[in-house]
């Protein structure tokens, strides 16, 4: 099948969706996924930030669809034509989004162990206006304690449901969800229940914001001051192929391996996660390259500060002039010590 | 008097129980469609009456039915939507309430044109004492030997089952309600698939209102020629209306479908004009989901002709004049009445009852409902107006399920019809908090802003 997205061509197979179709010719046009994880059934659909514009059904149904359609969930058709990032209509509706997603999200990125690797984060970078037109107060969540590993913090959360869906598929007893609906909806865990599972952690490299995090790496480090290498390990329970995310010969972090749309190429298990981090442990493989752009890498590849020359001798000279200046100067009268005593 | 489908049995006494529904002629359309129709036949009667869905969006029924997936070889379902949760409507109640067997002999004999042996009735959790009477109906029906195994000795079985929700508006939505059928959350689904290829537990389904199911006995007993010659153009039958509010008569009516809006208002036959017989201020055609229509625009349609009770007057062909005939919650609001009070009042609901599921939903219901509190209480800014209107405009079409518009609709026609007493309630804060305002000054001078 022929699908043409921003005027570029593709062939794809049937099934494919517009977000595939997209990721492969790559670029621009790639619309942003927040709850759509190619490596989970079912999800996507859920977040609106890939709305897309048809401008042609197909060649046997040329009509434009009325409405915007989500990329990662609808099917392409012989002789499809989509508009992504080239939409006015499409950049409305991304930004509209954003602003959605952004309203009870509290802006904390300073304080988030989530910065500079959050998926929201970097779509308001590219779609978020600079101002917000949201004056009341944000919805807040107590705080919860869901298990030894994961910290929970319900303010950040967008409810996307990856971490649900990874539960369901990949842990055996799912034992969280979601709880009530609209926006007091929240994830936690079923009564006197906590998240205990060889394969939970992976909620944490599922969750597109700082929701969800890793207690052992909390508050250690910012990710841009870690230096990620490939490593693996053998390990029984999972592929034993991750990322180390070190400072200095510390290990403070293991992750699973992320692809430029930051989805694990394959999920890890807690023991090589939480438990592995001697140096010993792995066989470092070399350092690992982010390709997609983000707010990660604003840091890594920062314009060159332009070269001061400091000519030695002239600022000596400088220097000493200040100096003879000061030394030359006519002292300033002290008070009436007089009027003092006076008093 | 128009012609009575649904309701023409409802004031026999004691026509909730088996023995009386069926001395009267009841379960007839069962015998003829088992024993004198294929189920295609069945269908094509009811493609021919031109019936349209009652739930709300109006899809035709024939239509819906012919698009189920009979290839598959799978298990095929039916299921009734009852869970009525739209707020100003209430006639789903009435009809299961007073003459529960008739929906029954609606679900079998639309059972056997959809080929499907085991079929349920989604009803919502508020209606429990509902509930119950379809039990006990259910269960006659059973002992009569018009539900189970081979009915009137044919190949044809039918498994019958009311299933009550949690109550929740969303399960309305007919994906939600299979999900929740099936025991999960009540989340709308992505659709494709549609459920007529992988409904309930990923059979092939249909989902279809209460009152649509109960016009089907007519249909199969008169043909769907004679269903068709009721109404006008492409709005066929009857329709039930829940008419409440500000009117004389407020309660359930029956009405063909083309009668004008004035004499449905007006006359003694139907609602009996306004209550006390104050000025008519703004109208609620379709449950609260539909927009509303200011004076100007509830009689004559903006072509200047007579406004009619039919899908496609009420619509005014789509454009911002009309409304829509939805679910048929008639709510009637004369001059006393707070247009942002009440616009605020279903936005509060819409924020309440969104599922979380999608982004614009959650967070655009929550923060539409914000905003109008805030202007309702007296806190409102002049770009609050401005706001609302965007915000409400973001949500309409880019959600996963219908709700989302329910929610904006409401607003943007408010605004649209309203924005002055929007302005007056930010203007004059200070005379909003005495609620006797609406009450004791004429609607005029709230409009011109004195």
């Amino acid at each position: 099948m022929k699908v043409t997205i921003d005027g570029q061509e593709i062939d794809v197979e049937p099934g494919t969706t517009i977000l595939q179709a997209a990721r492969m010719i790559g670029g621009d046009l790639v619309p942003p996924a927040m709850c759509y994880y190619s490596k989970l059934k079912g999800s996507g659909g859920k977040c609106r930030c890939c709305l897309v514009e048809v401008s042609k059904g197909s060649e046997a149904d040329p009509r434009p669809m009325p409405k915007l359609v989500a990329s990662c969930v609808t099917g392409c058709m012989d002789g499809m034509e989509v508009n992504s990032s080239a939409s006015p209509r499409v950049e409305e509706a991304r930004k509209s989004v954003t602003e959605f997603l952004l309203i009870n999200h509290p802006l904390d990125c300073p304080v988030c162990d989530q910065a500079g690797e959050c998926d929201l984060q970097n779509l308001s970078f590219q779609h978020g206006k600079s101002q917000t037109r949201f004056i009341e107060e944000k919805r807040t969540f107590e705080p919860e304690d869901i298990g030894d590993k994961i910290q929970l913090h319900m303010n950040r959360c967008i409810l996307c449901q990856r971490c649900v869906q990874l539960a369901d598929q990949l842990c055996d007893g799912r034992v969280h969800g979601v709880m009530n609906r609209g926006d007091h909806a929240q994830i936690s865990t079923y009564i006197t229940n906590a998240i205990d599972n060889e394969f939970s952690g992976n909620m944490i490299d599922v969750c597109p914001v700082g929701a969800l995090t890793d207690k052992t790496f909390r508050f250690k480090s910012r990710v841009w001051f870690n230096k990620p290498y490939n490593a693996h390990r053998n390990c029984d329970k999972c592929c034993g192929k991750t990322t180390v995310w070190m400072f200095g010969d510390e290990i403070q972090r293991v992750t699973a391996r992320k692809d430029e749309y930051h989805e694990v190429e394959d999920f890890i298990c807690n023991t090589c996660r939480f438990d592995k981090k001697d140096v010993k442990d792995w066989v470092i493989e070399g350092p690992r390259k982010f390709e997609k752009f983000s707010v990660i890498n604003r840091n890594k590849y920062a314009l060159n500060a332009p070269k001061v020359e400091i000519k030695t001798e002239d600022q000596i000279l400088l220097g000493r002039k200040e100096d003879q200046k000061k030394i030359s100067m006519v002292k300033v009268p002290l008070n009436n010590t007089n009027d003092n005593s006076k008093s | 008097m128009g012609t009575k489908i649904l309701l023409d049995k409802i004031n026999i006494p004691g026509i909730k129980t088996y023995e009386v529904y069926r001395a009267n002629g009841g379960y007839a359309s069962v015998e003829k469609a088992l024993k004198t129709l294929t189920p295609d036949e069945v269908t094509e009667e009811v493609k021919t009456s031109g019936l349209r869905g009652r739930g709300g969006a109006g899809f035709p029924m024939g239509l819906k039915w012919s698009f189920i997936d009979k290839k598959s070889g799978k298990p095929r379902h039916l299921v009734c939507n009852a869970d009525e949760s739209e707020p100003g409507t209430f006639k789903d109640r009435y009809l299961m309430e007073y003459i529960p067997h008739l929906l029954i002999e609606g679900m079998i004999t639309s059972s056997y044109a959809l080929g499907a042996n085991l079929s349920y009735i989604y009803i919502r959790g508020e209606y429990m004492w509902v509930y119950k009477i379809l039990e006990r109906a259910i269960k006659e029906a059973y002992a009569a030997g018009w539900l189970g195994k081979n009915i009137l000795g044919t190949d044809f079985s039918l498994d019958l089952h009311v299933h009550c929700g949690a109550g929740a508006y969303i399960c309305g939505e007919e994906t939600a309600l299979i999900e929740s059928l099936e025991g999960k959350r009540g989340n709308p689904r992505i659709k494709p698939p549609f459920p007529a290829v992988s409904g309930l537990w990923t059979n092939p389904t249909v989902v279809n209102n209460v009152e649509s199911i109960s016009a089907v006995p007519w249909i199969v007993m008169n043909s769907g020629e004679e269903y068709a010659k009721i109404g006008v153009g492409r709005s066929t039958g009857t329709k039930l209306i829940s008419a409440s509010g500000h009117i004389k008569n407020p309660g359930v009516y029956e009405i063909e479908l083309g009668l004008s809006v004035e004499e449905f208002m007006n006359s003694d036959e139907y609602l009996g004009g306004m209550m006390n017989d104050r000025p008519l201020k703004a109208l609620v055609p379709g449950g609260s989901s539909v927009p509303i229509l200011p004076a100007n625009l509830i009689y004559k349609t903006a072509a200047g002709e007579d406004r009619l009770m039919t899908y496609e007057s009420l619509s005014d062909g789509g454009f911002a004049t009309g409304s829509m005939l939805g679910s048929g919650g008639f709510i009637v609001y004369n001059d006393t009445t707070c247009i942002v009070r009440n616009t605020w009042n279903f936005s509060r609901f819409y924020h309440h009852e969104s599922c979380g599921q999608c982004t614009p939903c959650r967070e655009g219901t929550g923060w539409l409902e914000k905003v109008l509190h805030r202007i309702e209480h007296g806190h409102g800014r002049m770009e609050d107006i401005d706001l609302l209107w965007d915000i409400q405009s973001k949500i309409e079409g880019n959600t996963i399920c219908p709700l989302g518009d329910a929610a904006s609709w409401p607003v943007a026609a408010a605004i649209r019809h309203f924005r002055e007493e929007f302005e007056y309630h930010i203007r004059f804060p200070e005379r909003i908090k005495n609620r006797d305002h609406f009450v004791n000054e004429p609607f005029e001078k709230v409009r011109n802003l004195v």
